[in-house]
């Protein structure tokens, strides 16, 4: 079994974030880069998958040349190879022109399942796994907790979170796209053995004629939508900041909260 | 009659509107009154024409267009999107908003690629700049909002995600439609994506936040499970219930039965302390009924201080402490 899992590199959340001075983006230099939180679930369970039932992992990214890190950290998690969308054609895209872009990549390396995160932690979409697997024409669930292969690897058990805590039971027919929530396992550390074993595995980059695809027809160009301005939230109705040290702040709470809210 | 159409497509369980459906009609009213179209609204389901008669007498819309078909009664993406692109492909709407509910979020996409639409989940607001739609959505966690906008050439349909709370269902203008069958001509020969093999409890559901009246509140910011007594010494000096936010949970810090959010408890205490919760808009839909909410968080913009009426910007392991402190003074113990 072949089974492909999509991450995506994104600034670390508890990072200190800046806008740019003409609200593009933000400050990306000296920004510290990690997996996405539920891509590095997504990896866990495909990884754990390939394990138990037999079968390679192969990763793929969008990104540039920075997120061939994250490739690395996949490898030495225990994927077997890597494809990296790295061509300048592919960055800036949408979840439109990015599921497009993966579509083609996993075509190629004919896999049988695909595993992704079910939103990142940048642009927050939360969509491109459902994209691409509509290209595919491949069923999909999003926000998995739950995964079990069934049928000898022909169908599978999904568990998808609903609202207000309840669980829905599905079972679909492979191939299929499943993407996966934070918190449906454990995910492991890197092994030093590992990341030794992850520099001599192939890393192979992709660009849109690779994939037979039309280089306007993916990334920035292929987009359906595009990214007008960052900005803080407003903060005009926001909370009454109590100043000074922690025990003088603390005081200050303890009275607003005696007088003003009558709760002590 | 306006050319333009813009859709509001609605989420019903057995007949029961979501309560998310009516600020997405409200939102499709505003963005109509913008740009110049009518609203149709559109419920799918088996046996939904009740429900359809029932708005059709509400609310000022053109159209309730009215899906029912037995492929309908349970929801399934594959069926809803067999449904809905063929229609659209059809009848062209400019715009076709959902309440940003996890059902639309798993479907919507996929039906946006089938129709060749933009996606923009999550919209938090919307105003027109120089002829085109400026969507306003959350990036990073909610840490920042962007602004973005459709390429005007593409012609194709927006497909949109209604936040809660992003307009207020009282906005929703009342009046009448016409009820309409929604032609299903894509459910011919459907074959099902997916076996429903039932419904189950997330969490054992043994703690019930919903009734605490004061929730000392954890986040990621803890930064451990055995950090967690800062946390949980609070809580005792104030007589408090312990939650947590997602992030909380998934760490193993905390049961499930204790997380507050979208995919968790919905509450609403006297008094809500968020320790190292940055709040994300998953979080705040659990908690933003909470009558006082107090926020400690080490980094100013987190967005829990937009939600709170205190704040302080500090390290929650040297402010929870001194808290604790002057909790037991003013109560005497």
């Amino acid at each position: 079994m072949r089974i492909a899992v999509c991450i995506k590199q994104v600034p670390d959340t508890e990072a200190r974030l800046r806008v740019r001075p003409d609200g593009s983006w933000i400050v990306e230099e000296d920004l510290p880069f990690v997996i996405n939180e539920s891509d590095e679930y997504a990896l866990e369970e495909g990884i754990a998958l390939a394990e138990k039932a037999g079968g390679e992992v192969v990763v793929f990214t969008i990104g540039p040349a920075r997120a061939a890190e994250a490739l690395r950290k996949a490898l030495a998690l225990g994927a077997a190879r890597a494809v990296h969308l790295s061509h300048a054609a592919f960055q800036g895209g949408d979840p439109i022109s990015n599921g497009r872009a993966l579509a083609a990549a996993v075509a190629r390396e004919q896999c049988d399942l695909v595993f992704t995160g079910s939103q990142s932690d940048d642009l927050g979409y939360g969509a491109t796994g459902s994209v691409l697997a509509a290209a595919l024409g491949w069923p999909h669930a999003w926000l998995v907790m739950g995964f079990a292969l069934e049928e000898g690897g022909r169908s599978c058990r999904v568990v998808r979170e609903m609202e207000s805590g309840k669980n829905e039971l599905l079972r679909l027919q492979l191939p299929a796209v499943i993407e996966v929530q934070a918190g449906i396992n454990h995910p492991r550390y890197a092994s030093l053995k590992g990341i030794m074993a992850a520099k001599k595995k192939p890393l192979s980059e992709a660009s849109p004629e690779d994939l037979g695809l039309d280089p306007r027809a993916v990334g920035k160009e292929g987009a359906a939508v595009e990214l007008v301005a960052v900005r803080s939230p407003q903060s005009g109705a926001g909370a009454q900041i109590l100043p000074g040290d922690a025990a003088t702040a603390a005081k200050a709470l303890v009275e607003k909260l005696r007088n003003e809210v009558r709760i002590l | 009659m306006a050319a333009r159409k813009v859709w509001a497509v609605l989420q019903q369980r057995g007949g029961e509107l979501n309560r998310q459906s009516r600020e997405t009609v409200a939102a499709a009213q505003e963005l109509a009154s913008q740009v110049d179209a009518a609203v149709d609204v559109v419920v799918l389901g088996a046996g939904g024409r009740p429900l359809a008669d029932r708005l059709a007498g509400e609310m000022a819309v053109e159209r309730v267009l009215c899906g029912d078909h037995p492929a309908l009664e349970t929801y399934t993406p594959g069926a809803y999107v067999a449904a809905l692109a063929p229609a659209i492909r059809q009848q062209a709407p400019s715009y076709v908003l959902f309440p940003h509910t996890y059902q639309s979020m798993e479907y919507f996409p996929r039906l946006a690629q089938q129709v060749d639409g933009a996606i923009v989940p999550a919209v938090a607001g919307f105003r027109l700049a120089e002829g085109t739609v400026l969507w306003t959505r959350p990036v990073l966690g909610g840490k920042l909002q962007a602004d973005v906008r459709v390429k005007s050439a593409s012609g194709s349909p927006v497909l949109a995600s209604i936040q809660p709370g992003a307009i207020a269902a009282d906005r929703l203008r009342a009046g009448s439609g016409a009820v309409e069958a929604l032609p299903l001509d894509g459910l011919a020969g459907f074959v099902p994506d997916r076996e429903i093999l039932g419904i189950e409890s997330a969490a054992k559901d043994e703690v019930d936040l919903s009734k605490a009246e004061i929730i000392v509140a954890a986040g990621r910011g803890v930064g451990g499970a055995d950090k967690m007594g800062v946390i949980e010494e609070l809580a005792r000096a104030l007589g408090a219930e312990i939650g947590a936010s997602r992030p909380v949970i998934d760490n193993g810090w905390l049961a499930r039965d204790r997380q507050i959010g979208s995919s968790g408890q919905t509450v609403a205490p006297k008094l809500y302390i968020a320790a190292g919760i940055s709040g994300a808009i998953q979080h705040l839909v659990g908690m933003k009924g909470a009558a006082c909410i107090v926020a400690i968080n080490k980094d100013p913009n987190a967005p829990i201080f937009a939600v709170a009426r205190y704040g302080i910007v500090g390290d929650l392991h040297e402010v929870l402490p001194a808290l604790t402190a002057a909790v037991k003074e003013a109560k005497g113990s």
